[in-house]
């Protein structure tokens, strides 16, 4: 199974190696990570995306993150009220005339152009995996040159009953 | 953040370096003995012990993988950490197999090596090691220092971090021209947070009270008993609670001593090589309670198999470790001896369960250990219990790894806690000498004996050296079978007698390689020699290298072959 799993961590050298380091001699798949800083200074969190077989395996990964110094709090939010996004840019083989029928793939999706060249366009584009998985699809058969994506992040929404309990004006 | 500049009046002498901060460090931490060997990276620790000569003991090996041994069988017979000193790269890649099995053993060592200067570091500069990148895999944590001010912190935190919770392996990666550095501070910040490190160790109440509630429903209830009792030091605990309710108790491997092995609810050690009682007794309980074992695959055999029918509670200061293996039902996150001390206060019914108790009576009687005694060459198991015999079974015993080793942990009962001192996890060859040596500078009054392999022996005998020089008077007795016996044995049952690179066609004179050392040397080959011969060895105030015959031919048994189940040991007695 698939899992979104956050680590706050310090921010101290090395702590993505022990982390990635652990991952695989505990022999777990990482489909991705991203890790940036926090609202608190010397706090990064890193958001992992791992292929897990069962619960027990699960737990263990939980488990032996959270034995880590360096980390302060392991969540498995998968199944959490989450936003996740990810972002990807994608060279796509363009000559002239394909462009605007590229740009009309790409509109539905939110995503810009933004980068021309003779022969190619790089196309931006962000929002959870799954959309951004789909554009690249659409955009597979027209030659994709080069692609760069930087992983999942993502946290837990904010919390309902406090949305619910705000005075409902308009914030525009 | 930078030190100050140098005031005019102060000299050379006045001033103190980085390494004069690690040895008040050391010294604030109560560190008695370091275990080291030097080179050009720690030359400026070196100078700053040779100061500091009257308040520290430094104890020289002649390898570095002998210093940390020696600092882990300290640790194990003291319970605080051992501290190694190695210089940078070969210094520190020699000390990887003893941080590696004080990791997989959970032994507090605080282990410091030198590094080359900040302004080389990763350049692949002479003898540079990514010191950190090796070691991280195999600490409890780590740390390379960047500036001189957080030496005294650092060393503070390591101890803390190897000592507490669940203990292990702290790695103080050390810069030269940190070291080397001049301070002229008084004293610097040591107080420190670690908001990412609280190990927990009072039990949860209402996990307590579903144990307590399986415990009076049980009918064939097992204790099982690991080193977590005697890092926790719980012995008296355990044997106060089982015997309240009479319940059953066999050890881990490394378990042994945390529950007198001559006790009426003894049912001995479990495991591949444990008796056939307490395998049985695991694999037919209806109630399993795990007191610090890590229900290591050695002991549980084949998965599938072990302990099929019971409700599993498993009390562990690292809560990683409940669940890994085995499928837990009352899981308890706690220091051994806070989880019983909790038990102890509840007062409840138990059935006395007799046909439980009657069964493994049975078993005891009908299937204990046992082998083929000849009547004049000395076979191993029965040298074992002679030792035994002959130190009262009160002596502290290190082994090294391989057949001499389980039948060290077969035959000689141990009565109490930390004196027994194996590498089980990593099961690390050239341990059990080493391991010897600090266990005498731990424990100087008592009576230790190293048994040992004549295989394994031989991977760390150059610490010999120090018996004369620091007065040891260590034991050691070479288990002498000619081979690699549990490589033989397991060629012999599984490979079909073929003995590929496992008998040694030549061996040394380990009476000639004693007298080298200027230590007492001999070769004892039968039984009426040994008889004769062991209880003067004991009682000789200084070391011994006794290099016993025995037969080579011998297997340890009983066993649970790879792969097979509790339920389905060979070699039980016929
Ligand atoms: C460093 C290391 N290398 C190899 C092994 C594999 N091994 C396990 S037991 C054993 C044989 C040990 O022979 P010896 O020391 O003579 O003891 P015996 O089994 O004969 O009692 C070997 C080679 C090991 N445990 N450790």
């Amino acid at each position: 199974m698939r899992r979104i799993i956050t680590a706050t961590v310090q921010n101290k050298s090395g702590v993505l190696n022990r982390v990635t380091g652990l991952l695989q001699r505990r022999q777990f798949n990482i489909e991705s990570i991203s890790v940036g800083p926090t609202e608190v200074e010397g706090i990064s969190k890193m958001t992992l995306v791992v292929e897990v077989e069962d619960k027990q395996k699960l737990e263990q990964l939980t488990k032996q993150l959270n034995k880590q110094i360096d980390i302060l709090k392991v969540s498995d939010i998968t199944d959490k009220a989450i936003v996740s996004r990810e972002l990807a840019l994608i060279k796509v083989v363009s000559s002239g005339q394909l462009r605007s029928e590229i740009k009309d793939i790409i509109e539905p999706f939110r995503a810009s152009v933004i980068d021309v060249s003779k022969d190619s366009l790089a196309v931006q584009v962000t929002g959870k995996p799954e959309k951004v998985e789909a554009l690249i699809e659409l955009l597979r058969p027209y030659g994709i040159k080069e692609l760069a994506r930087t992983g999942v992040t993502a946290f837990l929404r904010g919390n309902k009953p406090q949305v619910a309990e705000l005075p409902s004006y308009s914030l525009l | 953040m930078k030190v100050e500049a140098k005031p005019a009046f102060t000299s050379i002498e006045e001033s103190k370096t980085g390494a004069d901060l690690l040895i008040e460090a050391l010294l604030q931490e109560g560190v008695e003995t370091i275990f080291g060997y030097p080179g050009g990276a720690v030359l400026p620790i070196y100078d700053a012990i040779y100061r500091a000569k009257d308040r520290i003991k430094h104890v020289l090996f002649r390898h570095e993988q002998g210093s940390i041994h020696a600092a882990e069988g300290y640790a194990r017979i003291t319970g605080k950490p051992g501290v190694v000193l190695a210089t940078s790269g070969p210094g520190a890649t020699n000390l990887i197999t003893g941080i590696a099995d004080a990791m997989i053993d959970s032994l507090p060592l605080v282990v410091f090596t030198g590094q080359v200067a900040r302004s080389v570091i990763g350049t692949d500069a002479f003898q540079e090691a990514d010191v950190i990148g090796i070691t991280t895999p195999i600490t409890k944590h780590n740390y390379q220092v960047q500036h001189v001010q957080d030496l005294p912190r650092i060393i503070k935190e390591a101890f803390h971090i190897a000592s507490t919770g669940r203990p292990g392996p702290v790695v103080i990666d050390i810069p030269k021209d940190i070291s080397a550095e001049n301070v002229y501070e008084e004293a610097f910040e040591t107080d420190f947070d670690l908001p990412g490190y609280h190990p927990n160790t009072k039990p949860n109440p209402l996990q307590i009270n579903k144990l307590v509630d399986s415990l009076t429903k049980a009918k064939k209830p097992v204790i099982l008993a690991g080193a977590g009792v005697l890092h926790g030091k719980a012995s008296e605990e355990l044997i106060q609670f089982v015997e309240r309710y009479q319940i059953p108790v066999t050890t881990t491997l490394l378990g042994l001593g945390s529950f007198p092995g001559d006790h009426k609810l003894s049912l001995g050690m479990a495991g591949m090589h444990g008796t056939y009682t307490a395998n049985m007794a695991l694999y037919e309980c209806d109630l399993l309670v795990n007191f610090g074992a890590r229900f290591d695959d050695r002991l549980t055999g084949n998965l599938k198999h072990f302990a099929p029918n019971a409700k599993v509670a498993h009390v562990d200061i690292d809560p990683a470790e409940i669940g890994k293996n085995v499928t837990t039902h009352i899981p308890i996150v706690a220091d051994v001896k806070e989880a019983i001390r909790e038990l102890l206060h509840h007062e409840f019914d138990m059935n006395l369960h007799y046909q439980w108790s009657n069964q493994l009576e049975e078993n005891k009687k009908h299937f204990p250990l046992w082998y083929n005694d000849s009547n004049e060459e000395i076979s191993p198991q029965w040298l074992i219990s002679q030792i035994h015999r002959a130190s009262n079974g009160e002596a502290i015993v290190t082994t090294d790894v391989g057949q001499h080793q389980m039948w060290a942990a077969q035959y000689y009962s141990f009565s109490k806690p930390n004196h027994w001192v194996t590498s089980g996890g990593l099961g690390t060859m050239g341990f059990g000498f080493p391991a010897a040596i600090g266990a005498q500078l731990a424990a100087p009054e008592s009576q230790v004996i190293a048994i040992v392999g004549d295989g394994g022996f031989q991977m760390t005998l150059q610490e010999l050296s120090i018996l004369q020089e620091r007065n040891l008077p260590v034991k050691i007795i070479i288990v002498n079978n000619g081979a690699l016996g549990m490589v033989r044995q397991w060629q012999e049952k599984f490979y079909e007698h073929r003995y590929s690179e496992s008998l040694f066609p030549i061996q040394p004179d380990f009476v000639k390689l004693a007298d080298s050392y200027d230590i007492k040397g001999m070769k004892i080959s039968t039984q009426e020699e040994l008889q004769q011969v062991l209880p003067k060895v004991l009682a000789f105030p200084g070391p011994v290298v006794m290099d016993c015959r025995v037969v080579q031919t011998e297997n340890v048994y009983p066993m649970i072959a790879p792969g097979k189940g509790l339920h389905e040991m060979i070699g039980v007695k016929p």
